[in-house]
């Protein structure tokens, strides 16, 4: 399992060759609570770092997914769409949310697992 | 975050893994587990909630019939000893002060439940408005609530016939060993119980429902189910569906006032405001997408505001978005499209009929706790 890297909005990513996979962390969707749906990009996308591409709503809000990493997006996880729960029980699981094809690295602003544990408290898993 | 008042069951509610958030000034539970299965556990089976933070205020002495009439917009003169009644607080100008429920312990003897958000403010106006002692007991007496289909058959209540009390009827009992007052009264649509019982003997009594019923599917439910299940019942929120700026007939709870009894605080304006007719009303709404409706989204018809929602959510029992809005009255009659104005894009709803679920609740007369 690659390392995972964290951002201060509570996305997660891992990289594998060229391909990223991205998420929202265990904080993040403790703290929304349970997931009602995802509004996710259709493959194809171009992404900067930092770009906004969905919106996940809980009961208690709706907030906007930014993307770690720069690239194409070229898988959306569509099981989503009828189970939005995944993202509670399995956030860095079967809730994962998309793999972006990455256009170069993954960039120096990403957190470490002890700097995202530090960000919330200790809480990352 | 977090509010600075706990109640009695704190303690329970953090054992049970309670993510624990501010209402009104006190710090509940949003949820357990998750709110899907909280909710779908009451519709099921049951589930138990933890109302302490709602005030409990006593009065009793002569001529206490006589100044709650005065008081309250509802007829008291209408229930005996053992039952209750669902009734407003307005003031001068018709506009609610608060919707509460009162039990009649005797004859001039009462039990009053109100809003946690409006405890404070209620009292300060019973007392301007009465000489009468009214006694805040929202500390020293806890209220816990076990809602479903199988309240009747899970609540291990002793000294209490629990198939003799009526919809909005009450009686003492027994659970754990402690005296405690029942009453068949709830805000989920469903049948079920209130329980008052002394704070020291709450968490006993507490852990006795919920080990009676854990077998069959009893789950501790927070705010998130209680939201849904109030809302899908049709059941208003004080402070979201309605406020001091909000007639009982905008409210859609005109049966609430009963001009007939004679005067009391606010009768005139209601009388004026019933002969006017109201310039809008509540009405039950739902997503046609995924879209959930939220306290404050603008209701358009044909790209022209057409109103507001004043409480939303989702409701996993029925899979869809749902709330209620403020409305023009004729948009408030069912089947009417309207558009939700979401992030900025339009989504698309439908005016629905309240309650938008009918549990298993014995009678269709709106319930509160």
């Amino acid at each position: 399992m690659a390392e995972r890297r964290y951002t201060e909005s509570h996305e997660w990513v891992s990289v594998e060759g060229k391909v990223a996979t991205v998420g929202v962390t265990d904080f993040a969707q403790s703290q929304l609570g349970d997931v009602v749906f995802l509004e996710l990009p259709r493959a194809g996308l171009q992404v900067q770092a930092g770009d906004a591409f969905g919106v996940i709503e809980s009961v208690k809000a709706a907030s906007d997914l930014y993307s770690p990493v720069a690239g194409k997006v070229v898988e959306v996880n569509d099981r989503l769409t009828q189970q939005p729960e995944l993202v509670n029980k399995d956030p860095y699981g079967e809730g994962w949310l998309v793999k972006v094809e990455l256009s170069n690295g993954v960039g120096d602003g990403l957190l470490d697992e002890a700097a995202y544990k530090k960000l919330t408290g200790g809480r990352a898993e | 975050m977090a509010g600075t008042e706990r109640t009695a069951l704190y303690q329970e509610h953090l054992a049970l893994g309670g993510k624990m958030v501010d209402f009104g000034g006190w710090e509940l539970p949003q949820q357990y587990g998750s709110i899907r299965d909280e909710h779908v556990a009451v519709r099921r089976v049951a589930g138990l909630f933890d109302l302490s933070h709602m005030g409990r205020v006593d009065v009793a002495g002569a001529g206490a019939e006589a100044d709650l009439q005065r008081l309250f917009t509802n007829d008291l003169a209408r229930i005996a000893p053992g039952r209750a009644q669902y009734t407003l607080m307005c003031n001068e100008e018709a506009g609610i002060l608060d919707d509460l429920v009162v039990y009649r312990l005797g004859a001039d003897a009462f039990r009053i439940v109100v809003n946690a958000s409006n405890r404070l403010k209620d009292l300060a106006w019973m007392r301007a408005h009465s000489g009468l002692r009214f006694q805040d007991r929202t500390i020293e007496l806890s209220l816990l609530a076990l809602q479903g289909p199988a309240a009747e058959a899970l609540l291990p209540a002793r000294r209490i016939d629990l198939a003799a009390v009526p919809h909005f009827g009450f009686a003492e009992g027994e659970i754990a060993g402690a005296q405690v007052l029942i009453s068949r009264t709830g805000y989920t649509g469903e049948d079920g119980f209130e329980i008052f019982v002394d704070s020291d003997r709450a968490p006993e009594v507490w852990r006795a429902i919920l080990s009676a019923g854990r077998a069959q599917g009893v789950l501790p439910c927070g705010l998130g189910a209680r939201d849904a299940c109030r809302l899908e019942a049709g059941l208003r929120l004080y402070g979201n569906d309605m406020d001091e700026q909000t007639n009982p007939y905008q409210a859609g709870l005109g049966w609430t006032v009963k001009l007939a009894k004679g005067e009391f605080i606010g009768s005139a304006a209601l009388a004026a405001a019933k002969a006017q007719g109201p310039d809008r009303l509540l009405t039950g709404i739902r997503s046609l997408d995924r879209n959930i409706p939220r306290h404050g989204t603008p209701v358009q018809v044909a790209g022209r505001p057409a109103g507001q929602v004043t409480s939303g959510t989702y409701s996993f029992w029925l899979n869809q978005g749902i709330g209620m809005a403020s409305v023009a009255p004729a948009l408030a009659e069912p089947g009417q499209a309207i558009e939700l104005e979401v992030r900025g894009r339009k989504s698309p709803a439908e005016t629905v009929a309240l309650p938008i679920y009918r549990g298993s609740v014995r009678s269709p007369a709106p319930a509160k706790s």
